[in-house]
């Protein structure tokens, strides 16, 4: 037990690392997501298709594979990336695909006729997105959103299996020496578990802020 | 003469294997009230939603205040449709209030009128700011100011159309079926807005089937079935005196009493 005390520095290195890799995957893929959501909505076939077979591709793919092909795969093509990087890229690209839905989602529940009083002013298309319907879609892109966060959360566990030294990893190297599962292994939880239960409260506060909007 | 505000010529729309418009010419004057009926599916909404672009045509040409709507003839004279800007430049316009209203959910009654004022007509704040107030008390809702959508009966949101619609200083405007998803008693006050836009000589274009409306508003009837213009007149002679086959059994169907009456 005391062992798993002192151990807990080490720990908290890990859940940096964690939270590190999670920040960095959620920001790019919402960034990115959005961007290629907004295309697969209002595109043209040209525009939609392969963000279609990416989205589709992505998805059906377990991460684990994705993250080995970019530390593994990646070198026999020429591109080596160090693991924290190669984690990065795996992860960002399958959030990726979860925000393109999400977006898609979002937008295609705002009704059509809200699009059409927008054009019928005479707002340009951007000014359509930004100031019509964004606003309402963000209501509904925020529930699945912060899911997508939590699970990258949660699913960054799984760089520790390219030796990322992430909270996951730092838990299994202290037990290596301590020997003691248990202890560590629950501390480990908490610090899940606290993690992605900040965020579910996240949640709700933002979907009641935005809830005023009624249709 | 001069050519008409509203200038339709041969004007053709498909819906996949369904032609919704077999060829419409249609002269609309400045200051002209037209009402546009006939049986749903006649085309009448899609013709009206045509000459804001909302509907892309495929063939002829909708001209307003001598300006092409949605194509325009590009190096070698061929038909492209409009870009982006140029076409949201045409759309502010014309105006066009809509069945359903459409208000923009997250934004208050004066916020909405002051969107297309700020944005599209690039106005300062405070002065979209009054502009909006005035329109608001214009159309009977000074105390509304601050309310949202959601917080406005049917009547009153449709009042906010449209004001946001005249806001933008049409050249016309169009309204569709702006009264239908009222309940009855809410119909008059919106109505009231309307005629008196008509008295200050608003052109408008108005698809409706409120034939009292049509009566007391408009100045000329078109009735529309199957994709074409069979009847244009004044009100008297198109709804009291109807010689169209098809346009009596449309008016016996909306009013089974106007069979037994004389004429």
């Amino acid at each position: 037990m005391k062992a798993a005390f002192e151990s807990l520095p080490f720990l908290v290195d890990g859940l940096l690392v964690t939270l590190q890799i999670t920040a960095i995957v959620v920001l790019i893929s919402l960034v990115i997501g959005v961007a290629m959501g907004v295309a697969l909505t209002y595109g043209s076939a040209w525009i939609r298709w392969p963000v279609r077979i990416y989205s589709d591709f992505i998805r059906g793919i377990p991460v684990l594979v994705l993250i080995f092909f970019a530390y593994y795969g990646l070198p026999a093509m020429g591109l080596n990336l160090d693991s924290f990087t190669a984690a990065v890229v795996a992860l960002t690209a399958f959030k990726i695909s979860h925000v393109i839905e999400t977006t898609r989602g979002a937008i295609q529940s705002i009704h059509h006729g809200q699009m059409e009083a927008a054009k019928a002013i005479g707002l340009p298309f951007w000014q359509r997105l930004f100031s019509v319907i964004f606003p309402q879609a963000v209501r509904r892109f925020l529930p699945p959103w912060i899911n997508t966060v939590a699970d990258a959360a949660k699913g960054s566990a799984l760089v520790s299996l390219i030796g990322v030294v992430d909270l996951m990893l730092a838990m299994q190297k202290v037990i290596g020496r301590t020997f003691e599962p248990m202890p560590i292994y629950i501390a480990g939880a908490i610090i899940y578990f606290l993690i992605n239960y900040s965020l579910s409260t996240t949640s709700r506060r933002m979907e009641s802020r935005f809830s005023y909007i009624r249709e | 003469m001069s050519d008409p505000l509203v200038d339709i010529k041969g004007l053709k729309k498909s819906f996949g294997e369904v032609e919704v418009l077999k060829g419409i010419d249609l002269g609309i004057d400045s200051g002209q009230v037209v009402s546009l009926i006939g049986p749903s599916g006649s085309g009448k909404t899609t013709l009206l939603r045509c000459i804001n672009f909302l509907v892309e045509y495929d063939e002829g040409s909708i001209r307003v205040d001598g300006r092409e709507v949605g194509y325009e003839d590009d190096a070698n004279s061929d038909r492209k449709p409009r870009g982006e800007r140029e076409l949201s430049a045409i759309r502010a316009q014309i105006g066009m209030v809509f069945q359903l209203f459409y208000l923009f959910p997250h934004l208050s009654a004066l916020e909405n009128i002051m969107l297309g004022l700020t944005k599209v007509r690039g106005l300062p704040k405070a002065e979209a700011h009054d502009i909006a107030t005035g329109w608001l008390e214009r159309v009977g809702l000074a105390d509304k100011v601050d309310s949202l959508p959601a917080q406005l009966s049917g009547g009153q949101q449709q009042r906010v159309g449209i004001a946001r619609a005249v806001a933008m200083e049409p050249k016309v405007l169009l309204l569709d079926e702006i009264t239908s998803a009222l309940d009855p008693e809410l119909v008059g006050e919106v109505l009231a807005v309307v005629q008196s836009l008509a008295r200050e000589g608003m052109t408008m274009i108005v698809v409706t089937h409120e034939m009292a409306f049509a009566r007391d508003v408009g100045n000329r009837v078109v009735f529309m079935d199957e994709g074409r213009v069979l009847v244009d007149g004044p009100p008297t002679d198109v709804l009291d005196n109807p010689e169209n086959e098809r346009l009596r059994t449309f008016l016996t169907r909306l009013n089974p009493h106007f069979a037994l009456e004389p004429h």
